[in-house]
């Protein structure tokens, strides 16, 4: 695979925290713009840990990482949250802040970035109305079901139109139907050109979205157990 | 446009206002209550001893040793010398009383020489080398001794107390700024998740910054402001009694307008201080994370 259309590279990354073992090892593959990823593997393979390294949470301890054409070894401090204003991120445990709304915690991405506030207030309502959740814009966090957190995390995530969406079991807590309206929606943001990236152990989901890739990670590594996978993971499609 | 450090109402909400009442208004409150005590102590020692020196430059004591009986004959003469302001003989009396205070009632059956006393005030830029030869030419025994050394010992205390003073002010200073960079700290802690969900979405450090750059200055002001109001208040209890009375030895006030506007000005200074200083814990603290 070339570098065209590339949006993310990883080259022999390694990861560890602290002087434990390596909790990534030896990743090499690279996302196109534009594409719909699936990042499966068992509990404490390294999924969340990968993410991270995504959305730039952390950084490796070996290897380089290139993001949006960037390798992230030469890119200054202060150069970080131009690029992660074009990251979108759907924490596994939501990480909304208790003591906002949900409109501002929707909000804040906008806010961050400096847009004027008519402008944050229209689109933060057509966000909420997406998810679902007009009626609960000034409802705390610590107020909202798990699904409707859920909804609002996902919201943040998507309001700046990223061009990486990182998701970290985005449909765990909500039921088939929000599962379904949600997948829609990352779909919807993949058409428009958003590369989306989701960790998930949901097998059905993955099913259910054709033309996705996916990539598994077993033990700090990326593995391809059915033989049916390309290593650096490529579209499904062209595999089947 | 909005200034850059200024915050907006949402910017403002971004850490939670519960959080806000913390110690450290009341640290810096004491803190602040401390340092004006101090402070006015010091200038108005300092003061004190400037306005001593300048009393007793020149004023100067002739004593010509056992000439009871010849202070009036000594102080015309002396009144006579050019470069003398005034002249006055200590009455016999007086002197007789300070001896009785250094040496007791048996001094006065003790047949000591006492000798006679003039207190004399020279004009500006007089010659007291040129003013001592003159009056020896009368009275040969003469001595021209200075207030001013007399009561330098005291001058010098006077002044390494305000010197002690300033110290005092600066330690107390530089606890505070430690003071400071602890809450900034255990503010950075308790509001990790929000610092995290802001810097994931895109937040620059400033952005962080400018948030507890809010808060601690807020919390100096007003914590600042309650101490020095609270020192104020004491200062002027004290100025009604005992400072008054020191006042109106020295002949005048001892804290001057220009002293009191230093001490009006230590609460935002101190505030300004606190708010470089949790500004620079915060960020080296930001620049750690990933």
């Amino acid at each position: 695979m070339g570098t065209a259309g590339v949006i993310v590279s990883f080259e022999s990354v390694g990861l560890r925290y602290g002087t434990g073992a390596e909790i990534l090892r030896d990743l090499d593959f690279k996302l196109v713009a534009g594409g719909l990823y699936f990042l499966t593997g068992p509990s404490g393979a390294g999924k969340t840990s990968l993410l991270k390294l995504l959305y730039l949470a952390q950084r490796p301890t070996r290897g380089r990482i290139s993001l949006f054409g960037q390798p992230l070894d030469e890119v200054d401090r202060n150069a970080l949250p131009g690029l992660r204003r074009r990251i979108g991120i759907v924490y596994q445990d939501f990480r909304l802040i208790d003591h906002l709304s949900a409109f501002d915690n929707v909000a804040l991405p906008l806010r961050i970035a400096g847009h004027a506030e008519d402008d944050i207030e229209t689109a933060t309502n057509e966000m909420l109305g997406w998810v679902g959740l007009s009626d609960r814009a000034g409802a705390r966090p610590p107020t909202l079901s798990g699904g409707e957190q859920q909804r609002v995390a996902i919201a943040r995530a998507v309001i700046g139109r990223p061009d990486l969406l990182v998701a970290d079991e985005p449909t765990g807590n909500v039921d088939a139907e929000m599962a379904r309206r949600l997948m829609h929606l990352f779909g919807a943001l993949n058409r428009l050109g958003t590369t989306v990236v989701i960790a998930t152990h949901d097998i059905g989901l993955i099913g259910e979205t054709p033309g996705a890739t996916l990539i598994r990670l077993e033990k700090g590594g990326i593995v391809d157990p059915t033989g049916g996978l390309a290593h650096p993971p490529v579209r499904r499609g062209e595999n089947a | 446009m909005r200034p850059q450090w200024a915050l907006t109402a949402a910017e403002r909400q971004l850490l939670p206002a519960g959080r806000r009442r913390g110690p450290t208004r009341g640290l810096i409150a004491i803190m602040m209550f401390v340092m004006v005590i101090v402070a006015a102590a010091g200038l108005a020692i300092g003061n004190a001893a400037a306005l001593l020196s300048q009393a007793t430059e020149a004023r100067y004591s002739i004593q010509l040793p056992g000439g009871a009986g010849q202070g009036d004959a000594l102080a015309r003469a002396a009144r006579d010398l050019d470069g003398v302001r005034s002249a006055r003989a200590v009455p016999e009396e007086e002197v007789n009383e300070t001896l009785d205070r250094w040496l007791g009632p048996a001094a006065r059956e003790a047949d000591l020489p006492v000798p006679a006393l003039v207190e004399v005030e020279f004009d500006d830029n007089a010659d007291a080398k040129a003013i001592e030869t003159a009056l020896r030419s009368e009275f040969a025994d003469a001595m021209l001794v200075a207030n001013r050394s007399t009561i330098q010992p005291l001058l010098r205390s006077l002044r390494a107390l305000g010197w002690v003073a300033a110290s005092l002010v600066i330690l107390v200073g530089v606890a505070a700024g430690a003071a400071v960079v602890l809450a900034a700290r255990a503010a950075l802690a308790a509001n990790r998740d929000t610092i995290d969900v802001m810097h994931g979405v895109g937040a620059t450090d400033e952005q962080v910054v400018r948030l507890f750059q809010y808060r601690i200055a807020l919390d100096s002001l007003v914590g600042g402001a309650l101490g020095a109001g609270l020192a104020a208040l004491v200062l002027l209890l004290v100025s009604a009694s005992g400072l008054a009375i020191a006042g109106r030895m020295a002949g005048q006030a001892l804290l001057f307008p220009v002293d009191l506007l230093m001490l009006a000005l230590l609460p935002l200074g101190g505030a300004l201080l606190a708010t470089l200083v949790a500004r620079r814990a915060v960020l080296v603290s930001l620049r750690a994370l990933p």
